[in-house]
């Protein structure tokens, strides 16, 4: 099939499309995430300007929970990237479909570059029908999750903790990711990387600065390359 | 003041991992064992980040695995629907629903 040459404007609506439904997940953690920075004594401009410079979830709770223990500001900044580490590899996972991207682009899609944004493009980008705009899916799909994250911290900012615990709206971001998760696991490699992630980030999950979910994603491709290369081995046998 | 130094430098910090290898992937040609162990990235962070938010309920988190936690079933759920129709819209709503459903009969 000859690759099929989108244009720009329909790669952008394609990106901001399949983002939606992770919006779902995100907004509350967002307003979580306002409501949580006022009640830990962290000032609204503050706040605000954690979602816009470091634009990362998790690592903007830690980073909220460190300032109210009053951490060190070194350990901060290291415990910061430590959580936001694993983005390292989603750069080296993405550069090859980028290789033509101008630097320019570039540097801003690194900005965008979170989980959501993530997983959406690589889904995009593997399916390989990805024409020359390919670019303006993955600013589609960013520029959404960008919109979300600092509207709904305003509002997390603005009402507080108003929604009850029980709804559990916590859980509906790793449900989002369930839903990009399982269709994603196509044979035996992809399979190991998951369970063993899995695993190992459940051990390593009272590990300090948040290794453990580093450790586990490693863990994960390394359990993925070692059990291919098994598959391999066994066809070669066979 | 202080705060405010932290947030910029954490800021640079996260920035700079996520262009770094964005900026010398398209320079550096990758050896066809990094490009393959690439491509399980994205399923591993996911379940990374997954199992531990089913299993650790409550903040702080504690460890649950037994049939108390409700997140189980509906995160099971939710990997079946997501398996069989792909969707998005149609895992969460499966994954919530089961979740809310649950939490209402016990």
């Amino acid at each position: 099939m000859a690759a099929v040459t989108h244009s720009r404007g329909a790669e952008f609506a394609a990106g901001l499309r399949d983002e939606l439904p992770l919006l779902v997940g995100v907004a509350p953690f967002g307003v979580s995430f306002g409501a949580y920075a006022v009640a830990s004594g962290v000032s609204a401009p503050l706040a605000q300007a954690m979602s816009v410079i470091i634009f990362g979830g998790a690592s903007q709770f830690i980073a909220v929970q460190a300032f109210a223990a009053g951490a060190p500001a070194g350990v901060i900044v290291f415990t910061v990237a430590l959580v936001n580490l694993r983005h390292l590899l989603y750069g080296a996972a993405l550069a090859p479909h980028l290789a033509t991207t101008p630097r320019g682009w570039r540097a801003a899609l690194a900005y965008l570059m979170t989980d959501e944004a993530y997983v959406v493009t690589a889904r995009h980008f593997e399916a390989g029908d990805v024409g020359r705009h390919g670019r303006w899916y993955m600013f589609g799909a960013g520029i959404a999750l960008w919109t979300c994250w600092q509207l709904t911290t305003a509002v997390g900012l603005l009402i507080g903790d108003t929604v009850p615990d029980s709804w559990a709206l916590d859980f509906a971001l790793p449900v989002t990711f369930i839903a990009i998760a399982v269709p994603a696991i196509r044979g035996r490699g992809a399979l190991a990387a998951a369970a063993v992630a899995g695993v190992v980030a459940v051990l390593g999950h009272g590990w300090t600065y948040e290794t453990g979910l580093i450790a586990a994603i490693l863990a994960g491709i390394a359990a993925g390359v070692l059990s291919q290369r098994g598959d391999a081995a066994s066809e070669r046998t066979s | 003041m202080t705060r405010w130094l932290v947030v910029m430098a954490a800021g640079v910090a996260t920035y700079g991992i996520r262009s770094s290898l964005l900026f010398a992937g398209g320079r550096v040609t990758m050896p066809a064992a990094a490009r393959s162990a690439l491509r399980f990235v994205t399923v591993a962070a996911l379940a990374a980040l997954i199992v531990p938010a089913v299993l650790y309920v409550g903040s702080p988190g504690h460890f649950d695995a037994g049939p108390g936690n409700e997140r189980i079933l509906a995160a099971l759920l939710a990997a079946v629907i997501a398996r069989m129709t792909g969707s998005i819209w149609l895992t969460v709503i499966t994954g919530m629903g089961t979740f809310w459903l649950l939490s209402a009969l016990m």
